[in-house]
């Protein structure tokens, strides 16, 4: 074939209307970065984060639920007295700023301040825990039963599905007096294992949509082994809900605890627990300062939590574009 | 010759439908020998991808299925490894780059973090600065500037062009000894089209890897191919080296092929498809494939009614078509004009 070979391309020039091989043009659209023409561009989690910090309410709360949390972890530097300290000089005080009993005394004179101090140091401790031990958990079966499909995936979601069928609190009830109450390690396992459903869910659903996309496929041709694909590539892409979620069991768990210990099935005294020094104010309704105190401590917990998982929730989602005020 | 490494036998594919068995590959046979370039051509769903796809071991399976066929691969069947072994071929001895670069990175991972994602699946050991290194190495072979910079930039921040050398410097990050490249250029325009063919050049230079290319484009078969598969219904029918296909084509759907292009260099009102559409590949009409759209079929009961095999229709030149010889002299118009222009010149 001598007249194929005799022009340099010939058969290019037929097939693609010639001029295929531009000089690259790559080196103008760079040069921009020299000038500072280029538009700074940002990470998802530099957009997530500036999102989250113009949601006024949810930083406002971020920042009360961090300084009541602290106030819990140096307990002992901030707590005038001991959590068990008795002062026969003030039985059922009211608040007074007198030798330091600011939300008063209980029947045996003991500070409540101080116990409400030591008892947010429990509830924090619990809630913290409870979020971490179930996220970990759902993740895990979640993960699996989203990656792998099949069989796995049903046996792994009827599970999660009896799980969440049980009835909450008698469940907690019984398990409590089963097991023997008191410990606070075991109220945490407890609500752990009945937590971890709803991330299992979440994290199953996403896991399913990634599944199928191309760089899943792509890192699978690169070689990279199933627990590889789902802990370093697929993992990422849903840690926004499960970082919602995460936060929002923090509330929940606190709230359940509270609960169970407002019952007696929770932590037991002398370990002060938010739940349970609520109680001690139903004997005297006159001593309301046993009652409002811990309960107010417990509502503001809970209610700073929501606000900073919806300020998650709107920062982490990528649909949502509207700015806030 | 050299010995071929990848040599695949046979290889069918199917698909379980509800409407019946998809037979997307139908006994498909060839060789891949070092360091050239094979190009596949074809129509969508001539079974081009999914071939290919099959010896990474990535047909979901079900509803995917691999009935019969062999694909040796330096000296070990790729359709009969484990799972693990397979995964250590994968990204190491042979690599894959994917049709669009716009989703095929993870957009969580930052670009040379992910670079340094294939190397560190295949070689664990390897501390983290000598793979930051070979990730910025890797990004220069690629001609990706300001590599500093980019290497901590989220893929997001990239363009096309730059996504799509990215994945080729991914693709080539553990030299492998075959690179398949599934329409490396569909996705991007055609400035960029034309950088991304300098890349695949360069990295082959680099790695001197064959290349399997996967694509409709014939311009690009033509830049880039030592050797050209044209597939048809999951069949190849007609297999030789670039310039013979190009200049002596012996199936009348490489001449469809061809024609079909539009062309700059006649005045010309209208494009020339080949008539008809691809068979169904779940009922495929019986004897040649292609016959209801052929121009060399009508009315001849031979084509109707017996499956042309591919056969030597010259040195190195195979053809499934039962009347290849009256192709004789017989070249696309696109070829004429082109050659009356190389002439003239």
């Amino acid at each position: 074939m001598p007249e194929t070979q005799s022009g340099p391309t010939p058969v290019a020039a037929a097939a693609a209307g010639g001029g295929l091989l531009a000089p690259p043009a790559g080196d103008v659209a760079e040069s921009l970065y020299e000038h500072g023409l280029e538009v700074r561009a940002r990470s998802q989690w530099a957009y997530a984060r500036k999102r989250f910090l113009r949601h006024r309410l949810a930083v406002a709360s971020l920042i009360v639920v961090t300084a009541i949390f602290l106030c819990g972890v140096f307990a002992n530097f901030i707590a005038p007295h001991s959590y068990s300290a008795i002062d026969l000089n003030y039985l059922y005080h009211a608040p007074t700023v007198k030798s330091a009993h600011y939300f008063g005394t209980d029947a045996l004179g003991r500070d409540y301040f101080s116990r409400v101090v030591y008892g947010i140091r429990t509830s924090a401790k619990v809630g913290l825990v409870v979020a971490l031990l179930s996220t970990v958990i759902g993740m895990f079966v979640g993960g699996i039963a989203g990656y792998f499909g099949g069989w796995i995936d049903n046996i792994l979601m009827r599970i999660t599905d009896l799980v969440l069928t049980l009835p909450l609190l008698p469940l907690l009830l019984t398990a409590a007096a089963l097991l023997g109450q008191g410990n606070e390690w075991r109220v945490t396992l407890i609500l752990a294992f009945v937590f971890w459903t709803n991330l299992a869910r979440i994290v199953r659903g996403s896991f399913l949509s990634l599944r199928e996309k191309e760089y899943v496929e792509a890192a699978k041709a690169a070689g990279a082994g199933d627990f590889r694909i789902m802990f370093r590539h697929m993992l990422p892409n849903s840690l926004g809900p499960i970082v919602v979620n995460g936060t929002l069991t923090v509330g929940t768990a606190i709230l359940v605890e509270a609960a169970l210990s407002f019952l007696g099935f929770g932590i037991q005294p002398p370990t002060p627990a938010l739940g349970a020094l609520v109680t001690e104010g139903q004997d005297n309704p006159q001593a309301w300062w046993l009652t409002v105190f811990p309960g107010l401590t417990l509502v503001l917990i809970v209610l700073c939590v929501n606000f900073v998982g919806d300020g998650l929730r709107d920062a982490l989602d990528p649909t949502q574009r509207r700015v806030r005020a | 010759m050299p010995d071929p490494i990848l040599s695949i036998k046979d290889l069918a594919v199917e698909f379980n439908t509800e409407d019946g068995v998809v037979r997307a590959v139908d006994g498909v046979t060839y060789d891949v020998y070092p360091g050239e370039v094979l190009g596949i051509v074809g129509e969508s769903g001539s079974g081009k991808s999914v071939s290919t796809m099959a010896l990474l071991g990535l047909i979901p399976q079900p509803p995917g299925r691999i009935p019969r066929g062999e694909a040796i691969f330096s000296g070990r069947d790729l359709l009969k490894m484990k799972k693990k072994q397979l995964r250590d071929v994968r990204g190491k001895d042979m690599a894959m780059v994917f049709q669009d670069p716009m989703t095929s990175l993870n957009p969580v991972l930052k670009v040379g973090h992910q670079l340094g994602e294939a190397v560190k699946t295949h070689f664990p050991k390897r501390g983290a600065d000598e793979i930051k290194e070979q990730v910025v190495r890797l990004m220069r072979t690629v001609g990706i500037p300001n590599v500093e910079r980019r290497y901590e930039q989220y893929p997001h921040e990239f363009s096309g062009g730059m996504r799509q050398r990215a994945m080729i410097a991914m693709a080539i990050a553990n030299d492998p000894s075959l690179l398949i490249a599934d329409e490396p250029t569909t996705a991007l325009d055609v400035t960029i089209q034309a950088q991304i063919l300098e890349v695949l050049k360069e990295a082959q230079k680099e790695t001197h890897a064959a290349i399997i290319l996967i694509t409709h484009d014939l311009g690009l078969i033509a830049e880039l191919a030592d050797r050209v598969l044209v597939m048809y219904a999951g069949k190849i029918v007609e297999q030789g080296d670039v310039f013979t296909i190009f200049s002596s084509p012996r199936h009348p759907y490489t001449i469809g092929l061809m024609d079909s292009l539009p062309r700059l260099t006649a005045e010309e009102k209208w494009l020339q498809p080949i008539p008809g559409q691809p068979p169904s590949l779940i009922n495929r009409p019986p004897g040649c494939p292609f016959h209801p759209r052929c121009f060399l079929s009508q009315g001849r009961a031979r084509c109707r009614e017996e499956e042309p095999p591919l056969r030597s229709i010259a040195d190195g030149h195979l053809t499934a078509c039962h009347f290849g010889e009256e192709l004789e002299g017989r070249i696309s118009k696109q070829m004429e004009a082109a050659l009356a222009e190389g002439a003239a010149t």
